[in-house]
């Protein structure tokens, strides 16, 4: 488990994983601070933020050193090896121990139980993503996948955890900016024919824009109208004055969401949406692309509506009569111009409790695992490539005036800006807290319950402190639950990685000001 | 695992206790020091120290046994070494009687007021210390006896020597004794303000006790108390002498499947109460194909009434580890756990020196008697709780957990403690083992009647001329037994005997020709059960043990299936009624409660997982259905 706090953030998922250590597997837990699932497992590292890709590369560099890569796989199953291996030589177990603050013994048994189990897996979530660099995290753990053949197996595997019941069906459907409903890329005329075909229209034939660069835009004044729908971007954008600003500025701002939110308070249009998970028909789909049934059961309040039916509507008003909303035939839709979910009917994913994409016909069973391709002889379509990478530091180091590390994460009772959770009660609710390890928290001074000023390049907040003996001196810890009390993300930088559009929320400097009284 | 700690810290002297049983703490993370250079950066735990979770009654122990009670505090500090979250501990500490969780005196008389006890006047005693030493539990304040108390105790298990009281004293070490007969509370009192805890009788005394015990001791005929008061239990040496071990260097000869024929041929049963015969016992555990194998002696002896394990375990113990050791070798098994109660400190003694005696001499542990194969016994102390008797509540005890039964099946031969093939033995089935060993199973077979094999123990308490232990053949009868134990107490007459204990039956003078076999008390609806011969005459009010005996299931009762822990609560609010004034008078309202009895009865027969709530109703119907003229009962 490498930057996962799933014991907390994904706490039904964390369930079915207790279930493997309850039956014996082995759980490492690779995080900066000793989390409440790092307390589970057998063997915990704490690194220093933003040094994964020192410790990938120390592993496989103690992996290849002791001859327990996978050879055979290797060979037919990837390209670029050599490449690999020397651009990692130079990480020794000294030298990953110092970059990373890991001690060596701890690399090393991680390397080697890595490499020798029978079957093993790697779960990431946001301690990999929420980096400037964070593609180049998730290949440096691939490429251990591929190093040892712990890919395309039953019981192996990557897994990244998905923040949503649905992030994954969002992105199969095409909700970003590259893609076509089935994952299918945009830019590629070929796939993009049969959709021009069905929809009778000429699709736009490049990609859109992400997160990131929409603000980017909307700071260029090129963006002027924004339709946000379940999103809250006026608190979960890093640095929020320049959020404020930019959403503020808009000509036009709609916000579709099922509960009043910081954004829709600024916006033009508020549409009351209703919860899909209960008040909608339709699918979801699961972080291991299991497709599955949801069904109505209740009526939405008030004047909330189906997300399908608002927009039809508004298609409607916009000159297009899409006719009724019907769940069952847009999905047929889907099945239609989406080859991986031709098989899945209604019928089927109701008698088979969902089913695994690709599904190509009513008679594919699915798959439980992808890339099995790279087991077969030889093997069909293209190698898997390792990739070559460079270990870069977070963009914002430390220097004696802003001398803290602070990064940001979830708690178990809180979800996200608190819009969805805010509103209940929690026997263990604490608030926000600066989290401080107890050796800072008494070099400043303070004490659990003290306030302090933190303040980093972008911003200042105050917020009580919380000694927790998770935290290595140097490091501390915040959430953004509580962005009515304190705005955390009023300090994190919005250096983001030009991939995937991730702003290094895992990594910021700040400074640490106890207040009198 | 999530485990938050907070509020109290443990006392220097706490952690010292638990840091001598688990060793002294890792890391920060476990309870040490924080190392900020290296807890910082890494942290072990996960099933490492998840897998340490049945040291949790070793530490809780350790703690008892220092302090005298077990403090929020040391609890915490437990919770951190295992990595076991406080509130799981805290519904295992309050599970067992043994362990106080509010602050106690180090020094603590139990003061046994269970049946046999009762018909020494324990219930009187109790009251006159109530008087003139103060309320039970309630330290007492001044004088010479100041920083000690009193509480109440069920069985202690020396009945034959009724009444008994055990007095332990916290500290480092604990000292422990049993002292009975004591039967005054100035005597009580006395012990309580002793300077010193005399722990050890002079040996004249121990043997003039001993001989009150056992009557038949130096009896040539007997063969599972032959050694008793003859041998000296502490010296491997004489045990040696006596032809011990000879068993085992057979067994090593014979190897694993001829022992197990011999088992099978002497057709010995379990003496624990089940009577399962313990060949086949031993067969399906031996061929389990799951390894590691484990072997449980189950001296967890608190059937009321029962002292036959506690004897041969303080006075034979080698011949236990000698049993133990032979079992194991057949079975399959690398380790064994001796699961002693918490209420014997005596046999803790003697069997802890012999287990030491045994491994020094090579009889224990990497190769038993140079032959290559590894075993040895560890001693697990229960901490008062009846259902710990129950073979699954003792997995659960011994793995650290509340001592609750677990569902069958699965056997514990095919999944026991901790989910591995166990054997079980009762510790008199195990005394029975070597000689089937050395003379043949054949010859065991010939003993006692066609149906039941072997000798028995029964243990005669209650009023009777000699209460104590005696050895016979099975199929001798009941009245046999009562003259062999010299009839009634002071010529009076019978009333009624109950067998087997609080989980048995009551019996009345027209079962005096009943064959003690299990064929013979089958046949009269009785039972043997743990060998519990409890005699009842013209004097002895049935009424106050039927009443105790509810009282006990209930309190006794873990709590975990609806027919027991509310039908051993009905059952003795209905008692209380029956013995109360409500009915006086009203033939037919008491009769009323009886079929209710019945129907409660039923319902805990049919429906309880273990054996406990499935017999709570036993003795008390079956008092009711002979003429003992009970309320609403047959007339007398």
């Amino acid at each position: 488990m490498w930057g996962s706090n799933a014991r907390e953030t994904h706490p039904i998922f964390f369930h079915h994983l207790l279930k493997g250590v309850h039956n014996g597997a082995k759980l490492f837990a690779i995080d900066p601070r000793r989390t409440t699932s790092a307390r589970w497992a057998d063997l915990w590292a704490g690194l220093d933020v933003g040094t994964d890709i020192a410790l990938a590369h120390t592993m496989a560099r103690e992996i290849i050193a002791s001859e327990l890569h996978h050879r055979e796989f290797i060979e037919h199953a990837t390209r670029g090896f050599d490449a690999y291996r020397d651009s990692v030589e130079e990480w020794t177990l000294e030298r990953g121990s110092r970059e990373t603050g890991v001690p060596a013994d701890v690399i090393r048994e991680m390397a080697h139980t890595y490499a020798t189990s029978p079957r093993a897996m790697i779960l990431w979530t946001l301690g990999i993503t929420e980096h400037h660099n964070a593609v180049d995290n998730v290949l440096s753990l691939i490429n251990l996948s591929l190093l040892t053949g712990h890919v395309g197996r039953y019981g192996s595997g990557l897994n990244p955890l998905r923040g949503q019941n649905n992030v994954q069906g969002g992105g199969d459907m095409g909700a970003i900016p590259d893609r076509l409903p089935g994952f299918q890329n945009i830019e590629n005329a070929e796939l993009r024919a049969p959709f021009d075909a069905a929809w009778k229209t000429t699709i736009p034939p490049q990609r859109g824009y992400n997160l990131t660069q929409m603000f980017e835009a909307m700071e260029h004044g090129t963006l002027r109208a924004l339709y946000v729908i379940g999103e809250n971007p006026m608190r979960s954008e890093a640095d929020q004055n320049r959020a404020r600003r930019l959403l503020e500025g808009l000509d036009l701002l709609v916000v579709q969401d099922i509960v009043p939110t910081a954004t829709s308070e600024v916006a033009d249009v508020v549409l009351p949406a209703s919860a899909s998970w209960c008040e909608s028909e339709g699918t979801v789909t699961s972080s291991e692309r299991r497709v599955q049934r949801v069904r109505r059961a209740l009526r939405p309040p008030g004047e909330a509506r189906d997300d399908l039916d608002i927009l039809f509507d508004l298609a409607r008003r916009l000159g297009h009569d899409w006719g009724v909303p019907d769940s069952e035939s847009i999905w047929n839709e889907v099945r239609r111009l989406s080859p991986a979910h031709a098989g899945m009917s209604y019928a089927r994913l109701q008698a088979e409790n969902g089913l695994q994409w690709p599904c190509y016909d009513e008679t594919h069973p699915g798959e439980m695992f992808l890339h099995s391709r790279l087991w077969e002889r030889p093997v069909p379509g293209e190698r898997a490539p390792f990739q070559v990478l460079r270990h870069e530091l977070p963009v914002e180091g430390l220097d004696d005036e802003y001398p803290f590390r602070l990064t940001t994460g979830r708690r178990l009772e809180e979800y996200n800006t608190g819009v969805q959770t805010a509103g209940y009660k929690s026997p263990t609710r604490r608030g926000e807290t600066l989290d401080l390890s107890p050796e800072d928290a008494e070099r400043l001074g303070v004490r659990s319950g003290d306030s302090v000023r933190v303040r980093s390049r972008r911003g200042e907040v105050v917020a009580p402190v919380r000694v927790d003996e998770s935290l290595r001196p140097g490091l501390t810890f915040m959430t953004f639950h509580f962005p009515e009390d304190v705005p955390t993300n009023l300090l994190t930088i919005d250096a983001t990685d030009p991939r995937s559009g991730t702003a290094e929320f895992k990594a910021a400097a700040v400074s640490i000001e106890p207040l009198a009284g | 695992m999530d485990i938050k700690i907070i509020g109290a810290i443990a006392s220097a002297d706490e952690r010292a206790a638990v840091d001598a049983v688990l060793g002294p703490p890792a890391s920060g993370w476990d309870g040490g020091t924080r190392n900020a250079a290296l807890d910082s950066r890494m942290a072990r735990g996960g099933h490492a120290a998840r897998d340490r979770r049945d040291e949790l009654l070793p530490a809780l122990h350790a703690v008892q046994d220092r302090i005298g009670w077990v403090s929020a505090g040391a609890l915490n500090y437990i919770c951190e070494r295992l990595t076991v979250p406080p509130a799981e501990a805290w519904g295992v500490v309050t599970f067992y009687h043994l362990f106080p969780t509010s602050e106690r005196a180090p020094r603590v008389a139990h003061v046994c007021d269970d049946l046999a006890c009762r018909l020494r006047g324990a219930e009187q005693l109790c009251a006159t210390l109530e008087r003139t030493v103060g309320p039970a539990g309630a330290p007492i304040e001044a004088g010479p006896a100041a920083g000690s108390t009193w509480v109440r105790s069920p069985c202690l298990g020396h009945c034959e020597r009724a009444p008994a009281t055990m007095v332990i004293e916290a500290g480092a070490p604990r000292r422990a004794t049993t002292l009975a007969p004591l039967a005054t509370a100035a005597a009580i009192a006395a012990v309580l303000r002793d300077p010193v805890l005399e722990i050890e009788p002079p040996a004249a005394e121990r043997l003039r006790a001993l001989r009150a015990s056992v009557p038949q001791l130096g009896d040539p005929a007997l063969r599972l108390l032959r050694r008793v008061g003859v041998v000296d239990p502490t010296s491997l040496e004489a045990y040696r002498a006596s032809g011990g071990y000879q068993a085992l260097v057979r067994a090593l000869e014979l190897g694993p499947q001829r022992v197990i024929a011999e088992v099978t041929a002497s057709k010995l049963v379990g003496r624990g109460g089940a009577a399962f015969p313990t060949g086949r016992k031993w067969e399906a555990a031996a061929a389990a194909p799951a390894k590691p194998h484990y072997l449980v002696c189950n001296a967890d002896e608190s059937e009321p009434g029962t002292f036959k394990d506690r004897i041969l375990l303080e006075e034979d113990p080698f011949a236990i580890v000698e049993a133990m050791t032979l079992a194991g070798f057949a079975t399959g098994c690398e380790t064994g756990y001796l699961y002693l109660r918490g209420e014997y400190p005596m046999a803790e003694a003697r069997v802890a020196s012999a287990l030491a005696q045994a491994r020094a001499a090579g009889l224990l542990g990497d190769s038993i008697a140079g032959s290559g194969v590894r075993f040895d016994i560890e001693i697990r102390r229960g901490a008062g709780a009846y259902i710990c008797g129950e073979e699954t509540a003792l997995f659960n005890s011994i793995e650290g957990k509340r001592g609750e039964p677990r569902s069958k099946p699965p056997f514990p031969v095919a999944v026991g403690l901790f989910g591995k093939p166990t054997v079980v033995n009762n510790v008199e089935t195990l005394a029975s083992i070597p000689g089937i060993v050395l003379d043949g199973g054949a010859d065991f077979a010939a003993l006692g009647t066609p149906g039941s094999a072997g000798t028995k123990l029964f243990c005669v308490s209650g009023e009777v001329e000699r209460p104590g232990l005696y050895e016979v053949p099975f199929g001798a009868t009941l009245g046999e037994l009562l003259t062999l134990a010299g009839g009634v107490a002071g010529g009076g007459k019978l009333r009624a005997v109950l067998m087997g204990g609080a989980a048995g039956s009551f019996v009345g003078p027209s079962a005096l020709e009943m064959p003690l076999s299990f064929e013979g008390v089958r046949a009269a609806g009785t039972t043997l059960g743990s060998g519990v011969v409890l005699v009842y005459d013209e004097t002895s009010d049935l009424m106050d043990a039927l009443l105790r005996i509810a009282e006990f299931f209930r309190h006794e009762s873990c709590g975990q299936c609806v027919p027991c822990r509310i039908g051993t609560v009905r059952q003795d609010e209905l008692l209380h009624r029956l013995r109360g004034s409500s009915h006086r008078g009203a033939e037919g309202a008491r009769l009323g409660e009886l079929k209710l009895l019945k129907e409660l009865g039923q319902a805990m027969r049919d429906a309880s997982i273990c054996g406990l709530g499935q017999t709570a109703s036993s003795a008390i119907e079956s008092a009711f259905a002979l003429p003992l003229g009970l309320p609403g009962g047959q007339r007398a």
